[in-house]
């Protein structure tokens, strides 16, 4: 079993490592001793790594635990936010048992939850909203349509998961008083799903007007800058300009990473390229939004 | 509930969209999310409209529904207008929404936009507005007639031949209801009705 040692900070420009890892199709042990930090989007990406080893290799893959003072921290967070409920189901490692809360931790705005049917995304919408209240009005200085707007982001992009990837995936929200690279209060959206990604989903409809061109970044263009869907009803599409229009207008990062490519709307703090390409490939889609508070950077 | 009948022949339905919600989904949830919702809850109110009388405006309520995502709006707004629109429609029906105020407003207004479509929408404190895809004349004159209640171009309203034909361009988007003797009536007319307890 080949060990992957993770790296201390796990945020969304970190997890290239962990796809990579998973390239070969080998059983591995997920070393995170010395990981102090973790972002949603890191939760999500191990879990989905963590599937695709299994399924590639066969055999499921290993995962170790932070270590020291700040690593204890991250295995309190862990629990906290529900990792451990959805990493029992992918890993061949005993985790510490956490009760499901009656009460949440203030800043874990959605556990990591499974999304395969649309009465997850109930479920999920139905959780966020108790405690995003309180981040977003008074953390973050949303006024109070912020947390409708804010629950129907989430909404738009776990419906992705049921109508598009055929798969399930997982889906992860945390706010933040700084966090690395943004030294403001933020709230983190990260979704992750195994299933075909926006390249196949499209291909059908849309792949032979782009001829031999079409690839990751093509069907990522296609549905982020263009709304295009694999459905021929008018009225889809509008999930991802919705949440392109709303981060926009909150000067937020939305980003999706599928197959070899990411797309992104990042305002100046991102520091994130709007294509990326000939990346590791890895199935499925992820999001990752970032909105930051109403303060000037 | 029914109101008598308004505006020559025009009988008012309110419909409380989360009371359909509850019943079509089985939630006690106010949120309306996911497209399979939505067409669930646009299936039911189709049910309760289907013993329409020969002309009905409906006025959908949405006070009560906290969350209204994109792909159930289009189902419950939307597609629901697209389905009385046309020559084959169900049933005479014609739609106003309540409650469109600043958490619904901006989904009501696009998804109508992306099909090309336009609805009266109460916007807060009776006050209605045309939401959705709509030229400047025709919120003009929509405006005009909102405020008349009904102009009669046989009874000397005075509109030249492009306010004639704005008017019943009108009509023919089912935002306004021709009456038998060929005047243009406001939907919201009926609506009062219903809000007001019949006054």
């Amino acid at each position: 079993m080949r060990v992957l040692e993770l790296p201390p900070s796990l945020g969304y420009r970190d997890v290239e490592v962990l796809y990579r890892a998973v390239a070969a199709g080998e059983p591995l042990l997920f070393d995170a001793r010395r990981v102090v930090w973790v972002h949603p989007t890191g939760m999500v990406a191990l879990l989905a790594a963590g599937k695709v080893a299994r399924d590639r290799s066969g055999v499921a893959s290993k995962l170790t635990l932070p270590v020291g003072p700040k690593g204890q921290q991250v295995t309190s967070y862990l629990g906290a936010a529900g990792f451990f409920r959805a990493a029992s189901e992918v890993f061949d490692s005993p985790f510490p048992w956490t009760p499901r809360r009656t009460r949440r931790p203030t800043d874990t705005l959605l556990e990591v939850t499974p999304i395969a049917t649309n009465s997850d995304v109930h479920k999920a919408v139905d959780e966020v909203q108790a405690q995003a209240e309180v981040v977003l009005t008074e953390r973050l200085r949303y006024d109070s349509p912020a947390l409708a707007w804010f629950s129907m982001i989430l909404s738009e992009v776990c419906q992705n998961i049921v109508e598009h990837a055929e798969a399930p995936g997982w889906v992860a929200a945390q706010a933040y008083k700084r966090m690395p690279g943004l030294p403001r209060a933020a709230v983190v959206i990260a979704v992750s799903d195994l299933g075909r990604g926006f390249q196949a989903s499209l291909a059908e409809r849309h792949a032979s007007r782009f001829a031999d061109r079409w690839d990751d970044a093509i069907a990522l263009d296609a549905a982020f800058l263009q709304g295009m869907t694999r459905h021929p009803d008018t009225g889809r599409g509008q999930g991802i300009k919705q949440i392109r229009r709303l981060v926009g207008g909150w000067n937020g990062l939305f980003s999706i990473r599928s197959g070899t490519a990411r797309i992104a709307d990042a305002p100046e703090w991102g520091r994130t390229p709007p294509m990326e390409e000939r990346l590791t490939p890895f199935p499925g889609a992820h999001v990752n939004i970032v909105i930051p508070d109403r303060t000037e950077p | 509930m029914t109101g008598r009948v308004a505006g020559d022949g025009l009988c008012p339905v309110s419909i409380d969209v989360y009371a359909v919600a509850r019943s079509a989904v089985a939630s006690m949830r106010p949120n309306l999310v996911t497209r399979p919702t939505g067409r669930a809850v646009r299936a039911a109110i189709e049910e309760r409209l289907a013993d329409s009388r020969p002309a009905l405006v409906s006025l959908l309520d949405l006070r009560g529904i906290r969350i209204l995502d994109f792909s159930c709006a289009d189902e419950v707004v939307a597609k629901l207008v697209l389905r009385y629109l046309g020559p084959d429609r169900p049933g005479n029906v014609f739609f106003l929404f309540r409650a469109v105020e600043n958490l619904h407003r901006h989904a009501v207004e696009e998804v109508l936009r992306r099909h090309r479509l336009a609805a009266a929408c109460d916007v807060g404190d009776r006050r209605f507005e045309l939401l959705g895809d709509v030229e400047q004349a025709e919120r003009d004159a929509w405006t005009t007639l909102e405020r008349c209640g009904c102009i009669d171009p046989g009874a000397g309203a005075g509109l030249d031949r492009e306010e004639a034909r704005v008017l019943q361009r009108l009509a023919d988007r089912r935002l306004a209801y021709v009456g038998e003797g060929g005047e243009f009536w406001a939907l919201s007319v009926a609506t009062k009705l219903v809000q007001g307890g019949g006054r």
